[in-house]
């Protein structure tokens, strides 16, 4: 199935869930990390049971504490 | 009140736009914008609103200028090395504008002093470098209902929003609450890459003329990330502004302001 992550559109296997996801993309602390799916934010806690479905549209919203 | 001739030429690149004209460029002249921090971001955020005629600017530092920050912090120069930020940057902002008054606060922001230093402002500028602040700049400007831009950069990344309270979403609707001490990397702890500042800071600068001017579209809902290494900006649309914030929600939990332990000032070149 196809998924758009950053805006990138990829070719995912069925059933992946958020956690599989953040694996894959290697995505930085993933513990602090803010989820978009679809627009709406995704409760830090489901990540693993959040199964994604063919486009589906996922963002990462990091931390960036730098400024001075 | 009319523009003087010298007005009329500092400022003709902005009155021949047709967006901006001579109506627009009276109001920058009567706002009034606060930069919270003289560093990476404030720097060139404050000299191309001082450029702009941003008519009252202030600015909060509680530091002196050192040597580690002449990299990026391009409002100071290196006989400034020692000298508080905040007068070292008030001399520059005059030096490009002295039609502009410069209110400067050398102060650390706190639970405190926030409420009376927002106060006076049309719009805030965030450009602090610890999480602690970024949550009590945006908790207070929510409380305030000031509008405000907030924006963190690290490495060869940055990334900005634009928070107008009761009509998009919050710093805290993104991120909850902030992360443990030395969870997330700061840029002391990862490094940033100088100009970073300058594209992200400038970025909030065109915000805060874009909001007193009231051109075009600001960043109210969206999250602006840019990637040096790839050199690709990408906006990402937020949620929509629903009850569950603990800040921002028509049914606040938070309603006292928080100094979350300042975690991110523990070596000289902040």
């Amino acid at each position: 199935m196809k998924i758009k992550v950053a805006g990138e559109v990829k070719e995912v296997k069925e059933g992946l869930t958020l956690t599989e996801l953040i694996e894959i993309e290697q995505v930085e602390t993933p513990q602090y990390v803010t989820v978009s799916l679809n627009e709406e934010f995704v409760e830090s806690g489901s990540f693993a049971e959040t199964v994604l479905k063919d486009g589906d549209d996922v963002e990462f919203l990091y931390f960036m504490g730098g400024g001075r | 009140m009319a523009f003087t001739n010298e007005e009329l030429e500092r400022y003709s690149r902005h009155i021949i736009l047709k967006e901006i004209g001579v109506k627009g460029q009276k109001k920058p002249l009567n706002g009034k914008v606060l930069i919270i921090g003289a560093g990476g971001l404030g720097a060139p955020a404050a000299m191309y609103l001082a450029a702009a005629g941003v008519g009252t600017i202030g600015i909060a530092d509680a530091d002196v200028v050192d040597l580690s920050n002449l990299q990026r912090q391009v409002i100071h120069t290196t006989n400034d090395i020692g000298k508080l930020k905040v007068e070292s940057a008030a001399e520059t902002m005059r030096a490009i504008n002295p039609g502009i008054q410069v209110n400067t606060y050398h102060t650390f922001v706190s639970s405190e002093n926030i409420m009376d230093l927002i106060a006076d402002y049309d719009f805030i500028l965030d450009g602090t470098d610890n999480f602690p602040a970024k949550f009590l700049i945006n908790d207070a400007c929510v409380m305030a209902k000031k509008p405000l831009s907030h924006a963190g950069i690290i490495r060869f990344k940055g990334q900005l929003t634009t928070i107008i309270p009761g009509e998009g979403p919050c710093y805290r609707c993104i991120f909850k609450n902030p992360p443990p001490k030395d969870a997330v990397p700061t840029c002391r702890q990862a490094g940033v890459i100088g100009a970073m500042g300058g594209v992200i800071g400038s970025l909030q600068a065109m915000e805060a003329v874009k909001y007193l001017t009231g051109t075009g579209d600001l960043l109210v809902g969206y999250l602006l990330t840019y990637d040096a290494l790839t050199m690709e900006f990408h906006k990402i649309k937020l949620p929509s502004r629903k009850g569950g914030c603990a800040v921002c929600s028509d049914t606040p939990t938070i309603t006292t302001l928080i100094d979350y332990e300042q975690i991110a000032c523990d070596l000289k070149d902040r």
